[in-house]
């Protein structure tokens, strides 16, 4: 897959929560098709500068753009809270705790976006759903209450109700942190499909072996700025920081 | 394992439960007629303090029927107080929740005042300042008289006024909490997905406030059916006559004082048996909806893979799983 056009750029980003600076100035350029993985020690801001990309952290400085919407930070207008909206559809996220809607079912999360977000039909719109969660899997769990899901399916789910909105680009935050190991497996399988179709991914991850597998770049995160970034295979055979050195040495 | 083997687990395993579950509800029926016998007991030591005291039962049976008649003001009166306290709620909690200074404002001075004063002054207020105060304002703005005529409300009226507003703020403490209680990562989620905030409420965080809420609302329903006792104060007209009233007038003219109160007491207690016993059942139905706690994990990998093979199909993978103990309490 030959990178295209760039999908979201990141220019000049600064985060600060109170007096603490934890993203101290982020450019990056993700192009269409291309998988990103992102790792660094916890607190590095790796988590954070995600969540700027769509706007559930504000960012304090710099702008970002997402499908061609350009925002930054700031007092939030009518006008502005829309375009932060519209540039929420292009962008689906999955989150590390799945944040199902437990008062719906399965198929009810993953038809949420398109009927109440985009006003599709619900036949239409069950439609969708269901054929997203049968390419999670999930085709029979389709009218289960997540309650009754495990980790592992509760998280494709949370997958299939990204997708069901056909955003432009995946934000995965640390997806398999809290999965017991044994369902870590089902979840990345996920991931490496959609990520061979074509889908255009960032991931907060450390699983090394999804990200040689499939990541077209690696950026390592270090106190708030990208350490170094390069092809996974030279990044992690032949890291070129100390830190980077460590860390990897305690995840391999 | 074969098959054989398998159900003589099973067996086993349900003997076992079978003989804790008859345990269990033994010592419950125990439990329960124990607690009959207090009851019966409290009631034969009431009976002899009343029989001391002489009570003209007599008068008491012919009146029962016209006292039991305002039971439904007080339903009446209860059913339009807590709709008009949840809405108040609702608008109360989400406000106290914004970031919008005068939504914020307007729901803390709410309140503020209406917890801070008492329900019986809050009644009286509505009575009598309103009008007082809507005459004024008539005079000195040139307003047309019928605002003023309006603002003379009947005691009824004045009566649901009040109790909803009352009972509203304290339940936008409940409402508050209820919502809070609701993660922020749903707030997230559903932002994520490009949800308005009206869209978020309503579909996402309400729903689910709302299981945390119901019980303790339907417990601010029965004090307040109690609290509509107050309106009677105001003095009622023919039409709105509520127990209370019933039994106090009734007994007063007849001489009958205790008496009165008395009848109009059980009426009282009788309709709060009545509610919570529906109570009781809600919070049950509320409890089991959210209580599906078996978590299935059968065989979710191999379906994963399904992806690549490209079939969808039943899913009769997880043949092992057989030794899942079946339950066999409730349904």
């Amino acid at each position: 897959m030959s990178p295209g056009a760039p999908v979201i750029k990141i220019e000049g980003l600064h985060k600060y929560f109170g007096p603490l600076e934890v993203i101290k100035g982020v450019d990056l350029e993700i192009r269409e098709g291309e998988v990103l993985v992102i790792f660094g020690r916890s607190g590095s801001g790796k988590s954070t500068m995600l969540r700027c990309i769509n706007f559930l952290e504000e960012p304090t400085d710099g702008t970002i753009e997402v499908g061609g919407i350009r925002l930054s930070g700031g007092h939030r207008t009518r006008r502005k809270r829309e375009q932060i909206r519209q540039l929420r559809i292009q962008a689906g996220m999955v989150f590390q705790e799945f944040n199902l809607f437990p008062n719906m079912t399965a198929l009810e999360n993953v038809m949420e976006g398109p009927v109440t977000v985009k006003g599709i039909p619900r036949v239409q719109a069950e439609a969708l759903a269901r054929e997203q969660l049968a390419k999670v899997g999930l085709a029979d769990k389709a009218e289960q209450h997540p309650i009754r899901l495990s980790g592992g399916q509760k998280q494709r789910v949370a997958i299939a109700r990204a997708l069901a909105m056909e955003p432009k680009v995946m934000l995965f935050d640390e997806p398999t942190s809290a999965l017991d190991p044994e369902l870590i497996g089902e979840v990345l399988q996920v991931m490496k499909a959609l990520a061979h179709s074509g889908m255009t991914m960032i991931v907060v991850t450390h699983e090394m072996g999804f990200a040689r597998e499939v990541a077209d770049r690696m950026l390592f995160f270090h106190e708030g700025v990208i350490l170094e970034e390069g092809p996974p295979d030279e990044l992690i055979s032949n890291p070129q920081h100390e830190q980077t050195r460590k860390f990897l040495s305690a995840v391999l | 394992m074969t098959e054989e083997t398998t159900r003589t687990l099973e067996d086993e395993a349900n003997a076992r439960r079978r003989a804790f579950a008859m345990a269990a509800a033994k010592q419950q029926r125990t439990f329960r007629i124990k607690v009959a016998i207090v009851w019966v007991c409290i009631f034969s030591l009431l009976a002899v303090f009343l029989g001391f005291a002489k009570f003209d039962w007599g008068w008491m049976r012919e009146n029962a029927a016209t006292i039991l008649k305002g039971a439904w003001v007080t339903l009446f009166a209860s059913f339009c107080s807590i709709i008009l306290a949840i809405v108040l709620a609702i608008l109360g909690s989400l406000a106290r929740l914004s970031k919008n200074s005068i939504a914020y404002g307007i729901s803390g001075f709410y309140t503020s005042f209406f917890r801070g004063t008492p329900l019986i002054v809050q009644i009286f207020l509505w009575y009598n300042a309103i009008p007082q105060v809507m005459g004024n304002v008539v005079l000195r703005l040139h307003l047309p008289g019928g605002l003023y005529r309006a603002s003379v409300l009947a005691p009824i009226l004045a009566g649901i006024l009040a109790l909803g507003f009352n009972y509203g703020a304290y339940m936008t403490e409940i409402f508050r909490a209820g919502i809070m209680a609701v993660g922020p990562g749903q707030t997230e989620a559903a932002e994520a997905l490009g949800m308005t905030y009206r869209q978020r409420m309503r579909r996402v965080v309400l729903p689910q406030a709302f299981k945390i809420i119901v019980p303790p609302t339907a417990n601010e329903f029965i004090a307040m059916m109690k609290d509509t006792a107050l309106i009677g104060l105001l003095g009622s007209t023919l039409f709105w006559y509520d127990p209370f009233t019933y039994g106090l007038n009734l007994g007063t003219l007849a001489s009958r004082y205790t008496e009165g109160l008395l009848v109009a007491a059980s009426v009282y207690w009788a309709l709060t048996a009545i509610l919570t016993f529906f109570q009781t059942k809600l919070e049950r139905r509320l409890a089991k909806s959210s209580a599906r706690d078996q978590v299935d994990t059968g065989a979710s990998t191999s379906r994963a893979s399904r992806w690549f093979s490209g079939g969808a199909g039943g899913g009769s993978g997880g043949g092992a799983m057989m030794v899942q103990l079946p339950k066999v309490d409730d349904k």
